[in-house]
């Protein structure tokens, strides 16, 4: 909350602004450096109203206060990402002129995950036609004998021209609910961003979200209508891939009154970026009897096999219950970057509601993931579930970390945690790190753990029957991860499948 | 005394200058190191994650002395405090100093414990049996990483000293009393233990704080140095009952060669503030290591239990059982973390951390960790918070017993497990005693042990 001083000093200052408005709007790209100009730059870039730019300058402000946390648990040390050297708004990415000139070993990843070349030229960006039409197309081609009322996916398109886009847009706008860019959100529906962002995420949440709200560049926006079933899975698929949403997305969810709404984000493709430091935000909004599920594959870049060049992932993403039965679902797959540290959590304020976290963490090469969930219990009868699934290969280190918070209003809460590791070869580390912070007797938290090898006997049976060591190993991961790939929507699921497979390659022996 | 009105927190007290004897002036380097290790880890915050639950303000803005006066203290008082049953040798320190008069004779300790078992005062061992204590003494403290071990690193005082020798088995468990009494000013006192036991040797130590009043402010700040060499056996007790208005830290470090075998076992029941730290290092294979805990609160108690368990060779196997009760708005902490090197293949390590909710205002922070660098290993932890299973006391309610009895003998049972796993049977039974007398309306209960 603003204090009226703050807001009277930032009035002061605005006025007192001595450098004056004076960079040039048509310029692509904002000079690297984080200052107010930067944020006043990207804000008037998205032409975003001045209540906007002043809950940017705010975050700024109060950033420019703030350390870098320490406490996170990465045995390789890092070099922090230098904050004055980004560029925080570019233009978006030239994309390859043609398939030759992408790197071949990215190809083949793209051939072993089953991606057809149309849809890996959309998804690099080498194409006349937008990734969602490479879909449309091909879904309209020889392989279309899947049944025809197969699962829709709607994907937050920026590609306006694309008919695929424009039919789902069509059905959304039908049902009442309103998908669009958060730019979009800002200038068309102020009365509903200004409500909801950072209710859930307040700027000053910690390092990274505060950084988020200064410059954030882009990300969705979701709407559903009291008592609507949103109806299609929403994604940010392709988007993200095809155009530059830069470094800091930013994300805003809401389900009203008894709405229900199942959200998609990235893809199982290898992603490769300039920008090394992600920082995302995700809120989540559940009103009385609503139900958000969302669900995350991530595959950034991870970097050579000493863990150079690859992708810092640092998110904030946090869902908040806000009514009585509301509901809320993380799934997670993560197996890119070189740094992964997040924690989506779930705030279960009102009675009976619910909170769950389902993930899969896998490090090799020298990756590093500090990940898990918090779950606040507030609201009477609240329940949550958490299922953590962490594979360490390679040089990889794997850190479960989670707080279970029951409050004292929290009567008759419950929690279920489950957190298990498993460790291929000797050079990588899991490591489980669980806060539970019980505040009164009605309540009962549950945690329970373990971490052991990759079961030799299993192995063995498998080879036995003339399976390969590596197919054997991949079978094996994958029904250690089954509880959680089951959370998946079902395109997904497949995809993770076989997403583990590859990245999991080259570690057996 | 000097100025008694100059303010003297624990920080000013550390740097005053002190009177060492000559004898003991061998351990000077080791103490300027600690005080140098305490000046620069500072007071920890809450962004230290290991005080992250514990707030020591009101340690730090207490006036502390370093020592008082020889307190009045009977026999009879001191009789009092021994645990009915065991036939044990008892060294008495009452406010950090130690009492020739109150202990037993050094004849009677040789005569129990056999001529050839060194167990002595500490001063007496750094100014005597230099040669025998000094490979040992500090060397598991040196490199500290908190601030209370470089406080008592900087501060040695006095303790106790046993060394037991190559396939020596030692009967008589050492007791070690500590009585403190309600002084005039607010005591802090750094008791350090050493205990050697070698090759293939046996010996059971209890460390046993007590108080003669509820209202005495101090703090006792211990350090117990186990060294476990090859298939020795080392079993530690330590039984917290201080004032409740005393603030006690305890840490136990040990060191375990080869197929060596330590137990911990400790129960928390008193103090204000409570911080019990139990840090193994199983550094030989095929070592093995029990912590069992239990933790009591109840008032504005805050027992913190920080446990950190170092699996550095291959094949060791450790067990963690740690219980805790709270009641009113007391606040349970218990932070267990398993560290597994990489050259510790095949570790087999289990850690618990049970805890009961009495009331709606106490409080409990679990952290069961796992750290593992080691791929063929089994490690699991548990962890579970809750309150007393209302159909079990229905289920006894049915059988004719009252709502109050059914509880506390639920609770009890939920203690006893802890105790099961005590060699000692009086310690068990005094325990027993003293749960019953901490439990709400338990006091008519007769359990047999």
């Amino acid at each position: 909350m603003t204090t009226t001083a703050e807001v009277a000093a930032i009035t002061e200052e605005r006025r007192e602004y001595k450098y004056g408005w004076t960079t040039d709007i048509e310029q692509e790209f904002a000079p690297p450096g984080l200052n107010e100009d930067t944020v006043r730059f990207i804000s008037a870039k998205k032409g975003e109203p001045a209540w906007m730019t002043d809950w940017r300058l705010k975050a700024l402000k109060h950033f420019e206060k703030m350390d870098e946390p320490d406490w996170v648990f990465l045995p390789y040390v890092y070099p922090p990402p230098d904050l004055q050297g980004i560029s925080y708004y570019a233009a978006p990415k030239k994309a390859p002129e043609s398939l030759d000139e992408v790197d071949p070993a990215l190809l083949e990843t793209y051939e072993k995950l089953g991606i057809s070349l149309s849809e890996t030229k959309a998804l690099l960006g080498i194409t006349d036609a937008a990734p969602a039409q490479a879909v449309a197309e091909e879904q309209s081609g020889e392989g279309s004998d899947a049944p025809s009322g197969s699962r829709q996916v709607a994907v937050d398109a920026v590609f306006d021209s694309v008919s695929v886009a424009t039919t789902f847009q069509k059905e959304l706008a039908d049902a009442g609910v309103i998908f669009c860019s958060i730019s979009e959100a800002i200038r068309n529906h102020p009365e509903l961003v200004k409500k909801y962002l950072g209710s859930v995420v307040p700027y000053a949440d910690n390092y990274y979200a505060c950084l988020n709200s200064a410059v954030f560049s882009d990300g969705s926006f979701v709407y559903v209508p009291k008592n609507t079933r949103c109806p299609m899975e929403l994604s940010t698929y392709f988007r993200i891939n095809a155009r530059n949403t830069g470094q800091f997305e930013r994300t805003l969810i809401i389900a009203d009154e008894g709405a229900e709404v199942s959200y998609l984000e990235g893809c199982t493709a290898p992603q490769r970026d300039e920008n090394q430091l992600h920082a995302a935000v995700v809120e989540l909004v559940a009103e009385k009897d609503a139900k958000i599920k969302y669900s995350t594959i991530q595959n950034w870049y991870p970097g050579d096999e000493d863990g150079k060049g690859g992708i810092y992932n640092f998110v904030t993403k946090r869902g908040i219950c806000n009514g009585d039965r509301a509901h809320i679902s993380w799934t997670q797959v993560e197996t890119g970057s070189a740094i992964t540290w997040k924690y989506p959590s779930v705030v279960m304020k009102g009675d009976d509601s619910k909170g769950e976290f389902y993930s899969v963490a896998l490090t090799t090469l020298k990756q590093q993931a500090d990940t898990g969930t918090k779950m606040i219990h507030i609201g009477k009868n609240t329940t949550s579930t958490i299922v953590s699934k962490g594979i360490s290969a390679g040089r990889g280190h794997n850190t479960y970390r989670g707080l279970v918070e029951m409050r004292k209003t929290a009567k008759d809460a419950h929690n279920f945690t489950q957190c298990d590791s498993i460790l291929i070869g000797d050079q990588c580390g899991a490591h489980t790190f669980p806060y539970v912070d019980v505040r009164n007797t009605t309540a009962t938290a549950e945690h329970e753990a373990s971490t052991t090898k990759i079961a030799e006997d299993q192995l063995f049976y498998c080879t036995a029957r003339g399976i390969s060591e590596e197919d054997a190993m991949s079978l094996l991961v994958n029904g250690f991860c089954k509880e959680v790939f089951s959370e998946l929507p079902m395109e997904f699921a497949v995809e993770a499948n076989k997403l583990l497979a590859v990245s999991l390659e080259g570690s057996v022996g | 005394m000097t100025l008694a009105t100059e303010p003297h927190k624990l920080d000013a007290v550390i740097d005053t200058s002190r009177d060492i004897p000559e004898c003991q002036s061998w351990l000077n380097p080791f103490r300027d190191a600690g005080r140098e290790a305490f000046n620069r880890l500072g007071w920890p915050d809450r962004r230290n994650e290991s005080w992250r639950f514990t707030n020591l303000d009101a340690l730090k803005a207490t006036n502390f002395v370093s020592a008082v006066d020889d307190a009045d203290i009977s026999a009879n008082t001191v009789g009092g405090f021994a645990i009915p049953e065991l036939d044990d040798v008892t060294l008495v320190f009452v406010n950090g100093r130690f009492r020739e008069d109150l202990s037993d004779a050094p004849d009677k300790l040789a005569n129990k414990l056999g001529t050839n078992v060194t167990c002595c005062r500490l001063t007496e061992a750094i100014c005597q049996h230099r040669e025998s204590i000094e490979p040992f003494i500090g060397k598991l403290t040196a490199d500290p990483d908190d601030v209370f071990t470089a406080l008592s690193n900087a501060s040695v005082e006095d303790g106790v000293f046993i060394r037991v020798p190559r396939g020596v088995t030692v009967d008589t468990p050492v007791h070690i009393l500590s009585i403190a009494t309600e002084t005039d000013e607010p005591v802090a006192t750094h008791p350090r233990n050493v205990i050697v036991a070698e090759e293939g040797a046996h010996v059971t130590v209890l460390e046993h704080y007590v108080t003669t009043s509820d209202d005495a402010v101090y703090l006792n700040n211990a350090v117990t140095e186990v060294f476990a060499d090859a298939e020795a056996v080392v079993h530690h007790y330590l039984l917290e009952k201080e004032s409740e208005s005393a603030f006690n830290v305890s840490s136990l470090f040990a060191h375990l060669a080869e197929h060596a075998d330590v137990h911990s076992h400790t129960v928390l029941l008193g103090g204000k503030l409570v911080r019990n730290n139990v840090l193994p290092t199983l550094a030989g294979p095929r070592a093995h290591c029990l912590i069992n805990g239990l933790y009591v609160g109840h008032g504005d108690q805050h027992l913190d239990n920080a446990m950190r368990v170092n699996h550095a060779a291959p094949d060791c196997d450790s067990r963690q059982f740690y219980k805790g009760i709270l009641n009113d708005q007391s606040r349970g902490v218990f932070t267990g973390r398993i560290i597994v090197d990489q050259v510790a293949q095949r570790t087999d390590a289990v850690q618990s951390n049970r805890n009961m909710l009495l009331s709606d205002d106490a409080r409990v922070n679990a952290r069961p960790q796992l750290e593992i660098y080691a791929d063929d290993v089994k490690c699991t932890h548990g962890c579970t918070t809750g309150a007393v299973d209302p159909e079990n006391v229905f289920y006894f309610m049915s059988r004719g017993l009252s709502e109050d009895v059914a509880r506390a003998m639920l609770i009890y049972a939920f203690a006893a497990e802890g105790f099961g796993r005590m060699e000692l049977a009086p310690v068990r039974q005094l325990l027993a005693a003293e749960m019953i007398a901490k439990l709400p309306k338990a006091q008519g209960l007769s359990i047999e042990v």
